[in-house]
């Protein structure tokens, strides 16, 4: 009974409430990167050095008038940022925090729930997320959005074919789908997967700057083309919606990427008998460390590269990425044979 | 008794979002009750215990080519009216004929299934050779299935190399 319902339920609403408030205090983050690498301050007001910024952006939009666009498509409009948000939440179910530890003499898994085809889990839950954005855009009935969405879905699209071949040659080094059986076996191998795996490493993560609608790939909220995206004619609690979705897929991609590259919850170098001191440190902090390295660098991108044209962008996801993701799996493979 | 109640509950939302999916005026409606549709399915494979198959169907179905469907709705005018035939009553007789074709095979499959010895599918000392939904799959794709499994690659090879020759005027 308590190892079936209560600790799960516990878990889930632990989860989603660290997710949430790492969602709002990563908005806060970025705010801060991007003043500092342009030497300014960024938001100091509320709180010392703005820290409570997050709380006063949630009320201000949680009082906001509600708008709905008088031709709007009204059902679709409500469902389109709940669409969006669903996803971005659900799966963090299995992704693992850290291996399971001892609580009040309880062994509890540091993961809601491991099954055994966790990584296609997170693709397929994943790709559901493009529909909040193409029908956010299509129900507010206006051309900026419509296009927006189009833009975006269309990039969704062409870089999760790129991303999900290199999973393909992870799931080869590692046999296995599960998240922790992918963790374990890098902890088996002594070896984070990531000096295995460089060139698919390299295409997850531009593919995950593109499937998040980041810079250099943001061209779907291309303000200076679009005037904001898909959201323009969204307000209040809605767009935020939309906007929190997006900052909690950038840490769905940093945790699948820890994940699945960088080892999880095990330490640098698991293989070296020397730095076993390392393991001092919980398990769980190794991940939340290197989950906020990628966010770090995702901020870093969007304060230093400039966007991509359309064309460019394209012709990245089908005429470079896909060709070389291909070409991996295969020499993967023969490898895998041959050794 | 929990099962065939999820069951038919299952069978029911499927069945209506079917009805809906055909009988919505708005096409961009349609396509979404299309992929509600989908992902119950999903739901009735997870019931099944195949998850494989499941996250496979939200992948592809749901998250893949109902995306293209919508696409195609958004790009494409649907504002205008449908021609009008020159017999109205040609797609009635078609939908007729089609609707006892498909229902012939069901009695036929019903008929079959209720008297005639139930064949096994696979060899069920194959799948408990190895562990797991992935991995049976695997196993039976590429020994027992081999055939079908090629011959539908092949049938997508055509697919893509025909709409490459389509798309592109001059090779």
């Amino acid at each position: 009974m308590v190892d079936t319902i209560v600790i799960p339920l516990l878990k889930i609403a632990i989860l989603l409430n660290a997710v949430l408030v790492a969602v709002s205090y990563l908005v806060l983050l970025e705010r801060k990167v991007i003043a500092f690498v342009q030497s300014r301050l960024g938001p100091m007001r509320v709180g010392p050095h703005g820290v409570l910024q997050p709380i006063a952006d949630a009320v201000k939009l949680m009082t906001k008038e509600d708008i709905t666009p008088a031709r709007a498509d009204r059902w679709v409009f409500t469902a389109a940022p709940i669409m969006v948000m669903v996803p971005a939440l659900i799966v963090f179910a299995v992704i693992p925090f850290g291996p399971e530890v001892e609580l009040f003499g309880r062994s509890v898994p540091l993961y809601i729930t491991d099954i055994n085809i966790g990584l296609l889990y997170i693709v397929s839950v994943a790709s559901l997320g493009v529909y909040g954005i193409i029908l956010g855009g299509w129900a507010s009935n206006s051309k900026y959005p419509l296009l927006s969405s189009l833009r975006a879905s269309a990039q969704l699209i062409s870089y999760e074919v790129a991303v999900t071949m290199t999973l393909v040659s992870l799931v080869l080094m590692a046999g296995t789908l599960s998240m922790v059986g992918i963790v374990e076996s890098q902890r088996d191998a002594g070896l984070w997967f990531v000096f295995a795996q460089p060139v698919a490493f390299a295409i997850f993560f531009i593919g995950g700057l593109a499937e998040t609608n980041r810079a250099p790939f943001d061209m779907p909220e291309a303000e200076q083309e679009l005037t904001g995206g898909f959201h323009t004619e969204y307000s209040g609690m809605r767009f935020a919606l939309f906007f929190l979705a997006e900052y909690a897929n950038m840490i769905v991609i940093s945790s699948v990427a820890t994940t699945l590259f960088l080892g999880g919850w095990l330490r640098p170098f698991p293989g070296v008998e020397g730095l076993a001191f390392l393991d001092l440190i919980p398990a769980w902090i190794w991940f939340v460390l290197k989950t906020f390295v990628f966010l770090y660098v995702f901020l870093w991108i969007r304060a230093t590269l400039p966007r991509y044209r359309y064309d460019q962008l394209m012709r990245l996801g089908w005429k470079v990425l896909i060709p070389i993701a291909i070409g991996n799996v295969i020499v993967t493979g023969v490898a895998k044979v041959l050794l | 008794m929990a099962e065939a109640f999820v069951f038919y509950g299952l069978a029911a939302l499927i069945l209506g979002f079917a009805v809906l999916v055909i009988s919505t005026r708005n096409t961009v409606h349609s396509v979404l009750y299309l992929v509600v549709n989908f992902l119950l399915v999903a739901m009735l494979y997870v019931m099944l215990g195949a998850e494989f198959l499941a996250a496979i169907q939200v992948l592809v179905y749901a998250g893949g080519i109902v995306v293209l469907y919508l696409f195609v709705v958004m790009l494409v005018n649907l504002k205008r009216p449908p021609e009008t035939h020159q017999d109205p009553r040609r797609q009635t007789r078609l939908g007729l004929a089609l609707a006892g074709a498909v229902l012939a095979e069901l009695v036929a499959i019903i008929v079959y299934s209720s008297t005639g010895e139930s064949v096994p599918a696979a060899a069920p000392a194959e799948a408990g050779m190895v562990e797991g939904n992935v991995e049976q799959i695997g196993m039976l794709l590429y020994t027992n299935y081999l055939i079908p499994f090629e011959v539908a690659s092949v049938l997508l090879l055509v697919a893509m190399i025909g709409a490459i020759v389509l798309a592109k005027r001059e090779l």
